[in-house]
C-alpha cells in the first residue's frame, strides 16, 4: 500500500540552520555575507584597531589628568592637566572670582528652563515657553552685568568662556526665533513693500559668511551711531548674530507655513478673526510645531558658529583654550586644548540633535517608510 | 426679528481704517517711513563720524601700493602691486580652496553617504560614527585642530616625511614635483579638448541610436579610452614634452616643486572633512527617498543591479540630492572665510583683514567682500532655481 499523500500530524518544528543562529550567525549575517562584505569587514577592524587603541591609550590610559603644572605630566599620553589646571578660566573666563556664584545661578536657571521645555511631559510649556523667551534674558541680564541691586558691575571684557560661549548663543536663540518668525510672516505677507523689504533682508543675510557679518559689527557698527555713544563690542558681535541666524530661522519657519493647508487661514477668516489673531492662534502654533527639528538644527549651526566670535577678539570657550596654548608654561598642548573644545562643543550639539531626532519621531512629522 | 440689512455697513461703506487696501497701504507708509528714518539717521551718523575721523569715501584707494607681501598667490603680485590687486589674489585663493574642498567634500560624501546604507554592519556603523562627530564640532575648531595639533607636529624641513622621494610633508606644508611644460606640449591640450567634445558627440549618438533601435553602445568605456588615450598618444607621439622640476632639499630648505602651503591643506581638509558629513546624510536620505517599489519593478524587469541603480535609483534621487547639495556647496564657500583664522590668504584674510587694517576704508572695504559672497549665492540659487524646474516631477 501506498503512504498517505497527506500528514495526519504536525512535523516537528526543525532548528534552526547552524549559520544563522547565535555569534557566529549575526557576523556571518552582517559581516561576512559574501567575499566582497569579508573583505571590507577586515580592512575596517584593522583600521579601528590601528586608529582607535593609540588614541585610547594617548587619551585614557597613558594620560594624566589632575595637577596644576606642566611637571604633573609623567605620562607619555596626553596631559589633560592643561584643562584641569586652568577649569575655572575655560568655564567662566576672567568673570572675578568673588562674583561666580552669579553665573552660577544663571546657569542652575538655564538649565532648570531647558529641562522643563525639553521634556514634553512638563506642563505650563507655553508660560514657560514666554519667561525663557522675555523673563530669563532680563535677570540674566541684571546678573551678569551687575550695576544694580548693589551687585558690582563686570564689564562684558571680563566675560568669557563657556559662560560666553552660552551667553551668545541664548541670546541669539532667543533673539532670532521671534525675529524669524516675524521676517517668515512678512515674506508671506501680500503687501508688495513688505514682502520685499522681508525677502530682502532675508537673501542678504543669508547670502553672507558670518565672518563677514562679525567684521561689519565690529568695524563698522561703531560708525553708525553718535560718535560719543560706547557701543560694547559683545552687544555689536550680538546684534550681528541675531540678524544672521534671524534669517536662516525665518526660512525654516516659512517652511512650516507653507504645510499649513489654506483652509486653516480660511477658516479663521470665517469666524472672523484677525490677521495677528489667525496668525497667533491658528496657523503659527502648527506651523512652529512642524518645524521643531528645523528649528533645533538651526539652533545646533548657531551653537557651533558662536565660536566664530574668537575672530573678533573675544573670549569664549574656544579662545579662552587657544589663549592657554599661547602660555610660554604650556606650550606644545594643542591637541589636547582643541580635543577638549570639540568634546565640549560636540557634546551640546550632539544632544540637541538627538532631542530633535526624538521629537521628530514623537511627532512623527516624517514620512517613515 | 431680523434687523433691516441696511443697517450693516456695506463693502466700501464704513470707517475708512477699516478698509484692508486702505489699511495695507498705512501699515507699508509706515513701515517705509521707519525704514527711511532709520537708514537715513544712520548715514547721517556714519557721514559725521566718517569726517570726524577724517576718512575719504569712495574705491580711490583700490589703486594704492598695497605694500604687503601675500605667501600664496595665483597670478603676478609683488609688495608694489595695487590694493585692488589684492582683492583679486585674494578671491581667487577663496576660489581655489573652495573647489578643492567641493571635490573632496562630494567624493568622501559619497562614499560615507553609500557606506551609511552598506548591508556591512561594521561599515555602516564606522560611517555613522563619521557623520555624528565631524558634523557636530564646530568647523573652526576642526580648522584649528588640523593646523595646530597635526600639522604644526610635522617634523622640520630636514626630516621631512617622504612618499617615493617626490611628496614631501613637513612642518611648512607639503611639497612635490613642479611640471614644466616645453614647447610642443599645447598639442596634448588640444588633444584633449578634441577628445571630450568627441566624446559628448559621440554620447548623442549613442543615445539617438538608442532611442531609434533600442541597442546600447557601451558609451561610459569609449568615452574614457577616448578622453584617456587621445591626449596620451599625441604627447608621446610630440616626444613627451614635459620636464618635472623635482624638489630638493637645500640647507633647511627645499627649492624647486611646488610648495603647498600648510595653511591650504589645513583648511582644505577641515572644509572637506566637515561638508562630507552634511553630504552623507544628503546622499542617504537622497537615495532612501526612492520608493522601494521602484527597485522591485526594475527587479520584477529583470534588469540587473548596476542598471537599476544607474537609470532608475539614481536620476530619482538626483533630484532631491542636488538642491540640497547646492546648498552645502555655497555654504563650504561662505565656510572658507575662516581661512582668516590661521592665516591662509582667502578674500577675507587678506582683503577684509590687511588691506583694511592699512586703508582704514571700513565700508567699501567690507561691502565689497560681502558683495562678492553674495553675487556667488545669487547666481547659484539661480541656477538652482533653473534646475528644479527642469527636473520638476512632470505630472500627468
Amino acid at each position: 500500500m501506498r503512504e498517505s499523500t497527506f500528514r495526519t500530524q504536525m512535523t516537528e518544528a526543525r532548528e534552526a540552520p547552524d549559520q544563522r543562529r547565535g555569534i557566529s550567525g549575526w557576523l556571518r549575517a552582517n559581516l561576512f555575507n559574501g567575499p566582497l562584505n569579508s573583505v571590507v569587514s577586515v580592512v575596517v577592524i584593522g583600521l579601528l584597531a590601528w586608529i582607535l587603541w593609540p588614541f585610547l591609550k594617548w587619551a585614557v590610559v597613558d594620560a594624566n589628568f589632575l595637577g596644576s603644572t606642566r611637571a604633573d605630566c609623567t605620562g607619555s599620553g596626553a596631559c589633560w592637566v592643561f584643562i584641569s589646571a586652568r577649569f575655572e578660566s575655560i568655564i567662566y573666563g576672567f568673570y572675578p572670582a568673588a562674583e561666580r556664584w552669579r553665573v552660577d545661578i544663571v546657569f542652575a536657571l538655564m538649565a532648570v528652563l531647558v529641562a522643563w521645555l525639553a521634556i514634553p511631559r512638563l506642563p505650563k510649556k507655553r508660560l514657560v515657553g514666554l519667561f525663557t523667551l522675555i523673563g530669563f534674558p532680563i535677570i540674566a541680564w541684571f546678573l551678569l552685568l551687575g550695576g544694580h541691586f548693589g551687585l558690582p558691575e563686570v564689564p562684558t571684557r571680563a566675560w568669557g568662556g563657556l559662560m560666553l560661549t552660552l551667553t551668545v548663543a541664548t541670546v541669539g536663540i532667543v533673539g532670532s526665533l521671534p525675529l524669524g518668525v516675524i521676517l517668515a510672516l512678512g515674506r508671506r505677507s501680500k503687501m508688495p513693500f513688505v514682502k520685499s523689504v522681508c525677502v530682502i533682508f532675508i537673501e542678504f543675510w543669508r547670502g553672507v559668511p558670518l565672518i563677514t557679518v562679525l567684521f561689519m559689527a565690529s568695524v563698522m557698527l561703531p560708525l553708525f551711531v553718535p560718535g560719543n555713544v560706547e557701543f560694547d563690542k559683545l552687544l555689536r558681535a550680538l546684534i550681528g548674530i541675531m540678524f544672521f541666524w534671524s534669517a536662516y530661522m525665518a526660512e525654516v519657519v516659512r517652511g512650516g507655513l507653507q504645510a499649513i493647508g489654506k483652509g486653516q487661514n480660511e477658516a479663521g477668516q470665517a469666524l472672523g478673526l484677525g490677521y495677528w489673531q489667525r496668525m497667533g492662534l491658528i496657523i503659527l502654533p502648527q506651523a512652529l510645531k512642524l518645524v521643531i527639528p528645523g528649528i533645533v538644527n538651526t539652533f545646533i549651526a548657531l551653537f557651533k558658529d558662536t565660536s566664530l566670535v574668537l575672530i573678533i577678539g573675544l573670549f569664549d570657550l574656544l579662545a579662552i583654550i587657544r589663549a592657554g596654548l599661547t602660555d610660554s608654561n604650556w606650550l606644545g598642548f594643542s591637541t589636547e586644548g582643541y580635543v577638549f573644545a570639540a568634546l565640549v562643543f560636540w557634546i551640546f550639539c550632539f544632544s540637541m540633535s538627538r532631542y530633535s531626532q526624538y521629537i521628530e519621531r514623537r511627532l512623527n512629522t516624517s514620512y517613515r517608510r | 426679528m431680523l434687523r433691516p440689512s441696511t443697517s450693516l455697513p456695506r463693502r466700501g461703506q464704513g470707517p475708512l481704517w477699516r478698509n484692508p487696501t486702505v489699511r495695507a497701504l498705512i501699515v507699508q507708509a509706515v513701515l517705509f517711513l521707519i525704514l527711511a528714518g532709520f537708514i537715513g539717521y544712520l548715514v547721517h551718523n556714519t557721514l559725521n563720524n566718517l569726517e570726524s575721523r577724517g576718512i575719504q569715501t569712495g574705491f580711490g584707494f583700490l589703486e594704492g601700493r598695497a605694500g604687503f607681501s601675500i605667501p600664496q598667490t595665483l597670478i603676478d603680485y609683488t609688495s608694489d602691486s595695487s590694493y585692488g590687486t589684492t582683492f583679486v589674489v585674494g578671491l581667487l585663493n577663496t576660489l581655489l580652496v573652495s573647489a578643492l574642498g567641493i571635490v573632496a567634500a562630494t567624493l568622501i560624501g559619497f562614499a560615507v553617504g553609500i557606506a551609511r546604507l552598506s548591508t556591512n554592519w561594521l561599515l555602516a556603523r564606522l560611517a555613522t560614527i563619521y557623520v555624528e562627530i565631524f558634523r557636530n564640532i564646530p568647523l573652526l575648531v576642526q580648522i584649528l585642530f588640523w593646523y595646530y595639533a597635526v600639522l604644526r607636529a610635522l617634523p622640520s624641513p630636514r626630516d621631512s616625511m617622504s612618499l617615493f622621494d617626490l611628496f614631501f610633508f613637513n612642518v611648512r606644508g607639503v611639497v612635490m614635483p613642479d611640471p614644466q611644460p616645453l614647447p610642443g606640449f599645447s598639442a596634448t591640450l588640444w588633444a584633449l579638448l578634441i577628445a571630450v567634445v568627441a566624446t559628448l558627440l559621440f554620447a548623442r549618438f549613442a543615445k539617438r541610436r538608442q532611442m531609434a533601435t533600442g541597442q546600447a553602445l557601451p558609451v561610459y568605456w569609449i568615452g574614457a579610452a577616448i578622453v584617456i588615450g587621445l591626449p596620451l598618444i599625441v604627447f608621446l607621439a610630440s616626444g613627451a614634452p614635459l620636464a618635472w622640476t623635482l624638489p630638493e632639499l637645500r640647507g633647511f630648505n627645499f627649492r624647486g616643486g611646488i610648495n603647498i602651503l600648510p595653511e591650504l591643506v589645513a583648511l582644505w581638509l577641515a572644509l572637506s572633512i566637515y561638508t562630507a558629513a552634511f553630504i552623507a546624510e544628503i546622499v542617504r536620505s537622497g537615495i532612501l527617498s526612492v520608493s522601494h517599489g521602484q527597485t522591485e519593478a526594475a527587479r520584477s524587469l529583470s534588469l540587473p543591479g548596476g542598471i537599476t541603480l544607474r537609470k532608475i535609483v539614481i536620476p530619482q534621487a538626483m533630484r532631491v540630492i542636488v538642491p540640497q547639495m547646492t546648498s552645502q556647496y555655497l555654504n563650504l564657500i561662505k565656510n572658507s572665510s575662516l581661512a582668516t583664522a590661521i592665516g591662509y590668504p582667502d578674500l577675507v584674510a587678506v582683503f577684509a583683514g590687511t588691506t583694511l587694517n592699512q586703508t582704514g576704508q571700513a565700508i567699501e572695504i567690507i561691502a565689497m567682500t560681502m558683495a562678492v559672497y553674495l553675487v556667488i549665492s545669487l547666481t547659484v540659487s539661480f541656477l538652482m532655481n533653473l534646475y528644479n524646474a527642469r527636473t520638476l516631477l512632470k505630472e500627468r
